[in-house]
């Protein structure tokens, strides 16, 4: 078990200090995806830090696509911190004399995927974990999906190919933050809900658990069965991590100003404080 | 045409392990079920459900299989459009969607089959190559062509099955990205691609009658177009007339203008498009082009009017 590990209290001190960063960036410009990012931020720290072999060089052998592309803030923090990105790149985030944007871009290093536009990220890790799979190699694909994106069509193609292919060697999440554009998922399409049950029988692995519980995704993953591939509904807190900025739609796309950015520095450090030395 | 491309896939397939064909449930015509047969790891069918052909194309390429999306025109272009610029063209991917049918070749089964608007929606995409065949031997040439590039997304539209051979004679060799002059002429060239080029050849036999010199060029390569070849024949020419099977806007016959504009041409320019309109007509292939306003002697009125 992972829970109460020396593993598990640095995944959380990681977490805390992941919202830390992406607090700072947010005060160099004036819109950033805060809330998306904090949803998401234990589950893809969970397949940086918990679940992804590196290879010789240090750096990761599998690979992780952000479908969702306006979490991507969680990602170039951890790409920052496994020295994939530098400090630079990200103090001139969405600037003319930067590389990074509000969007994964294929090409960017550590990047895996030009998304953004909702609904592409599936099909092409399917596409990914396909030809790793004819050609040898034992890789394993991860992919990012907010449960708003999960109503796109092109997402359930890729659902209903998924395990035709075979491919057990895809793992995907649904960030289930409960939040789109206009209001909760659960309220706009009530009958689209359960998940699990959908997935599983489209033939897919499916768990539903909590998204921030940085052991017990790591855990369900781990221990998958392994012969499908295996969805993981992470059900999370949009802006998770400060409380003002937890399930208020505005926090999708504001940054927060100096006020405001203190106080969330100080629930954060109340928070960590909370984790046992 | 279909089995052309067929036939050169499988071929190309033997010998390199990275082609792979994504079809989105178009039963598999001749060589393409040899291939399947023989290479079932590198056949996909996605079944009805295009988008995913595309996104499955994109991930392969970026794992570095060399992939071909096919399925009918319309259902490869229009219905993943979004797929199509943004995993293939905006990533660059060296990936070949295959288009069956462009133009209005399915002539009984109604606009929902008639990819009409495909050239000027594939040119329109940054990074994307843009090739139409216009016989068999240019689908070979093509093809082969395809299964090496590593420039980027290609979209390679093709007719169905049946077609004439027209290139037989020509002067000059398929290039890609080269205007091909099938036949030379001192007065009149006309322009052309896909299977409609045979009508241009019709019209080319009509123009000789009456004592003009008339040549003929394929230009198979849409994107990127040959600027030099056009402008050349724009101004070696008294006539220049531009024939294809599709609508006018962003195809070639309005990129012909304006490059006749920019070279400061002299030449009189005709040119001849699918209407920018749904036509609820049915009936055979030449019926559906005649309806058009696409026929020879439609045209050849057209261009000896003064």
């Amino acid at each position: 078990m992972l829970r109460n590990t020396r593993e598990a209290d640095e995944a959380l001190r990681r977490c805390l200090n992941w919202r830390r960063r992406i607090l700072a960036v947010s005060q160099q410009v004036s819109a950033l995806h805060v809330a998306p990012a904090f949803s998401c931020i234990e589950m893809v720290d969970a397949v940086y830090f918990g679940l992804m072999r590196n290879g010789p060089d240090g750096r990761p052998m599998d690979a992780f696509v952000m479908s969702k592309g306006h979490g991507v803030m969680a990602q170039y923090v951890m790409l920052e911190h496994l020295g994939i990105l530098t400090r630079g790149d990200l103090d001139d985030y969405c600037t003319a004399r930067g590389k990074l944007g509000a969007h994964p871009d294929y090409g960017t290093p550590g990047i895996e995927a030009s998304t953004g536009s909702l609904g592409h990220g599936l099909g092409l890790a399917c596409g990914m974990a396909y030809a790793d799979r004819i050609q040898g190699s034992d890789r394993v694909t991860y992919c990012m999906l907010g449960d708003g994106e999960m109503q796109e069509g092109s997402v359930w193609e890729a659902i209903m190919m998924a395990p035709n292919l075979g491919l057990s060697n895809l793992v995907a999440f649904c960030d289930f933050n409960d939040f789109q554009g206009l209001g909760r998922t659960r309220e706009t399409h009530p009958h689209f809900y359960p998940l699990a049950e959908k997935l599983e029988s489209f033939g897919w692995e499916a768990i539903d658990l909590d998204g921030h519980d940085w052991p017990t995704v790591v855990e369900a993953v781990r221990n998958r069965q392994g012969n499908k591939p295996l969805m993981v509904i992470g059900r999370t807190v949009k802006g998770k991590g400060v409380s003002y900025m937890e399930n208020v739609a505005i926090w999708h796309y504001r940054s927060p100003n100096q006020t405001e950015y203190q106080q969330a520095l100080d629930e954060l450090a109340a928070a960590e404080a909370g984790i046992p030395a | 045409m279909r089995n052309t491309f067929a036939d050169t896939f499988y071929e190309a397939g033997k010998t390199d392990s990275r082609l792979a064909i994504v079809v989105a449930d178009i039963s598999p015509a001749g060589s393409i079920a040899k291939f399947r047969e023989d290479f079932p790891r590198r056949f996909i069918n996605t079944g009805v459900a295009e988008q995913v052909m595309i996104g499955l194309t994109a991930g392969m390429a970026q794992r570095g299989l060399r992939p071909f999306a096919y399925t009918i025109a319309t259902f490869a272009l229009f219905r993943p459009y979004e797929m199509i610029r943004d995993d293939l063209c905006y990533q660059n991917l060296p990936v070949t969607v295959v288009g069956i049918g462009g133009g209005v070749t399915y002539s009984t089964l109604g606009a929902t089959h008639h990819a009409q608007e495909d050239i000027g929606l594939a040119c329109g995409l940054p990074n994307m190559t843009v090739i139409a065949p216009c016989d068999p031997a240019e689908v070979l040439a093509a093809t082969k062509w395809c299964v090496t590039q590593e420039r980027g997304p290609v979209y390679l539209r093709l007719a169905k099955a049946g077609e004439p051979q027209l290139t037989t004679d020509a002067v000059e060799p398929w290039e890609f990205g080269r205007l091909r002059h099938l036949r030379r002429g001192t007065d009149v060239c006309i322009i052309s691609y896909g299977p409609i080029l045979k009508m241009g050849l019709e019209l080319a036999a009509e123009l000789e009658a009456r004592g003009q010199s008339v040549g003929v060029a394929s230009c198979h390569t849409l994107k990127p177009l040959d600027r030099e070849g056009i402008i050349q024949a724009l101004q070696g020419h008294r006539q220049v007339i531009v024939i294809e099977e599709t609508t006018p806007n962003g195809a070639l016959g309005q990129q012909v203008k304006a490059l006749a504009w920019e070279c400061g041409a002299r030449c009189r320019l005709d040119t001849f498009a699918l209407d920018d309109a749904f036509h609820h007509v049915y009936g055979n292939h030449a019926e559906l082009l005649a309806a058009h306003g696409l026929s020879t002697a439609a045209m050849l009125e057209r261009i000896t009017k003064t």
